[in-house]
């Protein structure tokens, strides 16, 4: 029988969002800046799941799942606007593209 | 059956640590990528080992395959010349990074000072079948589901309308 504390599986999960957070703050790449938002979505599941493991109830695995909807959805409409956004203004600087007037 | 084993924890969650840094600092959006993938096939083995199959198999299939895939064509889409932000390259990745980084390591110190103080529980490490998962998915949390898929499909009709054609076309960026 293993014996891993509740606290290092939360904790792991919180550095990973600290890691997906400085990801998300440091880039200007709009490329790395969604790779961050799915380190970040990420992080939260496995907070989740962790949870789930604690209580051995399905409950955390289910909140994993809206959580994969949520960055599919998510990530499929944030490409596309990248593929816009580098047709139209042929780069991916998120400083170039705070310009939102059209 | 307690499928949970310290070694595979602790070896899973360093590597997927140690991915998911070497992604946030890469030039290059393909090594990122690829970094990206290793990140997420370690958080996949994570999950096994917290005894949620279901999930970890979900988070390979999904994730490390069709979101990636994704990414993967997008990255050969646009052109390998655009990564280079202006910013980073004026200031320097490590530069760039410092505020950031303090930011985050305060966010994450007061989360982990939150953590050290509760009380010590141990993990209980059962797998919880797929069936189980299923039977809360679509019992309990059936509502959950009904919008998950009004979400998805909002998704679907917004990618097909941003990608469907060039809404601006041929206008120049100044």
């Amino acid at each position: 029988m293993a014996h891993v504390p509740l606290e290092h599986g939360l904790l792991a999960a919180a550095i990973l969002f600290g890691i997906g957070l400085v990801g998300l703050l440091a880039r200007r790449n709009l490329l790395f800046l969604l790779m961050s938002i799915e380190i970040l979505l990420n992080a939260a599941g496995v907070a989740f799941v962790v949870a789930a493991s604690r209580w051995g109830q399905p409950d955390g695995q289910v909140m994993f799942i809206f959580i994969l909807v949520v960055a599919a959805a998510e990530v499929s409409v944030g490409l596309a606007l990248v593929l816009q956004i580098h047709h139209a203004l042929k780069t991916l600087d998120s400083d170039v593209v705070s310009r939102l007037r059209g | 059956m307690p499928i949970l084993s310290e070694s595979g924890f602790y070896i899973f969650s360093g590597a997927a640590i140690l991915a998911t840094l070497l992604v946030i600092v890469q030039r290059s959006a393909v090594h990122a990528l690829l970094y990206l993938i290793a990140a997420f096939l370690a958080i996949g083995g994570l999950l096994f080992v917290l005894g949620a199959p279901f999930v970890a198999a979900l988070e390979v299939i999904i994730y490390a395959g069709a979101i990636m895939v994704l990414f993967v064509f997008v990255t050969m889409m646009v052109s390998p010349g655009s990564e280079a932000s202006a910013a980073e390259a004026r200031w320097g990745l490590v530069r760039a990074l410092i505020g950031p980084a303090v930011i985050g390591v305060a966010i994450t110190a007061a989360l982990v000072q939150v953590l050290t103080h509760a009380p010590a529980v141990q993990l209980a490490g059962d797998a919880v079948s797929p069936k189980e998962v299923a039977v809360a998915l679509f019992g309990t949390y059936v509502l959950g589901v009904e919008l998950a898929s009004m979400l998805l499909l909002s998704g679907l009709v917004g990618a097909f309308h941003l990608g469907r054609r060039m809404l601006y076309r041929d206008r120049e960026a100044s």
